[in-house]
């Protein structure tokens, strides 16, 4: 009794359908949230208002913020800086107005006998640095067809983009529904989860493509379905152990990680388990349906050309 | 079957021999590699600015040699705040984007970047008696007034004379008007009456003349502290720059993420590898160890590149270094997979082991290929940020690959070939029930 195909009975084929509904009104579901609710974008991404808090002596970022929260501020950022860190660097996002401005630089002279600085920050580094990423990625997206077209066969090369889209699509959108603070450290997790998600299809593609060759006829539907089947039940193993492995370190980041890494990890966490789950039940069961409907075409073509034969 | 023949136990002995000498030279040499890498913005926090270049004339062109002076200028001055890594590079064509690690005074770097540096003398009426092109370059110290020990700052002029002549004039004028602005970045439209009130001011200092001057030093003396003394020195002697800065944006780069934090990631980092690695033992058996002492071997060589490429470690850097952790797991359980595969099949050990390595090593290659492909696209058509994470991903596969294809198979192969592991499946994670026979 081993992970074996004939023995095993996750058909992983069966229900692949239900797995297109699921992922499709996801990703619909998503897509609208993402044009309305949109993602929380942090100060790295939006304009805002940076006031320097000079205190008396060391202060930690709680005393500041209970002091905001006097006045009826919530700040959405604070730390610490100065040399004998007495200098609270507090972030607001959206401008704050003449008015607000100042009423906090008042109520700070007052408390501490000096008026704080007020500058406005812009978003454009953030901006550029997404912008960036984003055509980056695409590109990337055209160079990965080229090479597993090359190396596989086009329709490989599509549905591994395809699964790499719906991965990177499934973090903003999980990111959209709960509203977790979107900033520069989350697009470094995006584009680690682009490599992952590749690389996790292409070792199942690798097998699917064994599996094929040593197939001595593919006509029908099943006989596909077989070799996808097969396919992902031999590299379950080892789907199931590297993510088990990779969440491990990530999920050792989200507990222990501290506060300034913690969407970075969340976001790795959530886009490796898309990853795995896009492998192991998207990626291949796209392929399968290309596929199938090029066997038919063939056949098809086969088909008439033996009926009327060419006058060559 | 084949007879069993003794146990080789000099391949066993070299199996041990090189992973004794790795784990000496690691932990030799681990710490100080550790200790070498410097630091990105956001993990030890600092200040990063954005510039557009401006060109100060009309008919003047913003082009590549303009902003590589601009760049070299900058680099001088941030030398006078003494930044350990800084970087200032060129984006786009009108773009200069400073980067300043660990700086903590945000508003004097501010202010040492983007100042002029045009200094010139005026008197109240603005009419212009000498400029920077009257000054010895590189001549500007900090010193301190004999009579007041307050500091200040003294610049040299070419010829001294000169300023005895300005001196001998404005003595003359009635008191409220004998007054020498020294101006720093003075511009059309400026006036002194109008700068006199500002609190920032453009006008540095402006001494009544009672006397000629007859000396080649000018002593500068507004309201300094020592520091302030020094900045000021430091940029008249790194030289005006040759363009207007506009500051298109100023962040303080996740300072939120400072030293303390970095130390929990590490922490958090050490817990998950240690999770992985205990993973893989439970499950792979022998097969695991050797992994653990791959990848083990992976994040040294891994810490050692970085270091040796003077790579500057930064949050998407410590992605790449995951995900490369992640392809190192991978490459190693894709192998071990295919092993367990042939062992089940019946196979010898000796030949589940070629078999295994031989199938696995194209998937492998397939896969991280396709990684590698994706990342150099990131670095040729990413900036800053994207770049790193690139570089950082790029170093990750390619050691990642070298480990845990080559070190493992190497290693394994020793004990594989000492005969020591035949016939004991469970080694491998594999139950003697589930081997077919042949």
């Amino acid at each position: 009794m081993n992970f074996d195909f004939e023995t095993s009975r996750i058909d992983f084929v069966k229900h692949r359908k239900k797995f297109f509904i699921f992922s499709g009104s996801f990703l619909l579901i998503g897509i609208i949230l993402l044009a309305t609710l949109g993602l929380n974008l942090g100060i790295d991404f939006r304009a805002g208002t940076t006031i320097d808090v000079l205190a008396e002596d060391n202060i930690s970022a709680a005393e500041i913020n209970s002091q905001f929260e006097e006045i009826g501020y919530t700040p959405d950022e604070i730390t610490i800086v100065g040399d004998a860190s007495d200098t609270g660097r507090v972030q607001f996002i959206g401008d704050l107005n003449q008015q607000q401005t100042l009423e906090i630089q008042n109520y700070f002279e007052e408390l501490y006998g000096s008026t704080p600085n007020v500058s406005t920050v812009t978003p454009i580094v953030g901006e550029e640095l997404a912008r960036n990423a984003i055509i980056s990625v695409l590109i990337a997206a055209v160079g990965i067809i080229i090479y597993v077209t090359i190396r596989f066969e086009f329709l490989y090369a599509l549905a591994a983009v395809a699964a790499l889209a719906h991965d990177a699509l499934f973090i903003l959108i999980f990111f959209s529904m709960t509203q977790l603070e979107v900033n520069v450290p989350f697009i470094a997790a995006v584009l680690t989860i682009v490599g992952y998600s590749i690389n996790d299809t292409i070792v199942t593609f690798d097998r699917i493509r064994e599996n094929l060759a040593l197939e001595k006829k593919v006509s029908k539907f099943k006989d596909l379905a077989d070799v996808v089947n097969k396919s992902l039940i031999q590299t379950l193993a080892r789907s199931i152990n590297t993510v088990l492995t990779v969440v491990f370190a990530a999920a050792a980041l989200v507990v222990f990680g501290g506060e300034g890494l913690r969407v970075f990890s969340i976001a790795l966490v959530v886009g490796l388990l898309a990853g795995t789950y896009s492998s192991l039940f998207i990626a291949s069961q796209l392929w399968l349906e290309m596929k199938n409907r090029q066997v038919k075409k063939r056949e098809q073509k086969k088909l008439e050309e033996q009926e009327q034969p060419s006058e060559a | 079957m084949a007879k069993r023949k003794g146990v080789r136990k000099g391949f066993i002995a070299l199996f041990f021999v090189i992973v004794v000498a790795f784990g000496a030279l690691i932990a030799t040499n681990v710490m100080d590699n550790v200790e070498d890498i410097s630091l990105g913005l956001d993990l030890q926090g600092g200040f990063e600015v954005l510039y557009e270049a401006e060109s100060l004339s009309d008919g003047m062109e913003i082009n590549e040699e303009v902003l590589s002076d601009t760049v070299a200028s900058l680099i001088a001055r941030i030398d006078v705040l003494g930044v350990s890594e800084p970087v200032v590079s060129i984006e786009g064509d009108d773009r200069i984007r400073v980067q300043l690690p660990g700086v903590e005074d945000q508003n004097q770097a501010r202010e040492l970047l983007s100042t002029q540096a045009q200094l010139s003398i005026r008197d109240v009426d603005d009419e212009l008696y000498l400029d920077g092109g009257d000054l010895v370059e590189g001549g500007a110290r900090q010193s301190f007034d004999p009579n007041t020990n307050q500091p200040v700052v003294l610049v040299q002029v070419r010829d001294g004379s000169l300023f005895g002549e300005i001196t001998s004039e404005i003595r003359q004028r009635p008191i409220g008007e004998n007054l020498l602005a020294i101006w720093l970045d003075y511009e059309e439209g400026d006036t002194f009456s109008e700068e006199m009130m500002k609190e920032d001011s453009k006008i540095v200092s402006a001494p009544s003349v009672n006397e000629t001057i007859q000396s080649s030093d000018i002593m500068i003396s507004g309201s300094f502290t020592v520091e302030e003394a020094q900045n000021l020195a430091g940029i008249l002697n790194a030289g005006a720059l040759p363009v207007e800065l506009v500051e298109l944006s100023a962040n303080s780069v996740g300072a939120s993420l400072g030293e303390r934090s970095l130390e929990l990631a590490v922490n958090a980092g050490f817990i998950g590898i240690a999770l992985i690695f205990a993973y893989m033992l439970v499950y792979y058996r022998f097969l695991g160890a050797v992994a653990i002492i791959t990848l083990s071997m992976y994040i040294y060589v891994v810490l050692v590149v970085f270091n040796w490429m003077n790579a500057v470690l930064t949050l998407p850097g410590i992605a790449a270094l995951i995900l490369g952790v992640g392809m190192a797991v991978d490459a190693n359980i894709i192998t071990f997979e295919r092993i367990k595969d042939e062992v089940r099949s019946g196979k010898s050990t000796m030949s589940a082991f070629r078999a295994g390595s031989r199938r696995s090593l194209s998937t492998i290659l397939d896969a991280n290929i396709t990684t590698i492909l994706a990342a150099g696209v990131l670095f040729y058509f990413g900036t800053s940020a994207v770049q790193g994470f690139a570089v950082m991903l790029i170093v990750s596969i390619l050691t990642s690959f070298l480990t845990a294809v080559f070190a493992s198979r190497l290693l394994l192969g020793l004990w594989v070939n000492s005969r020591a592991l035949n016939k004991k499946p469970r080694l491998f994670g594999v139950k003697e029930r589930e081997i077919n026979e042949l």
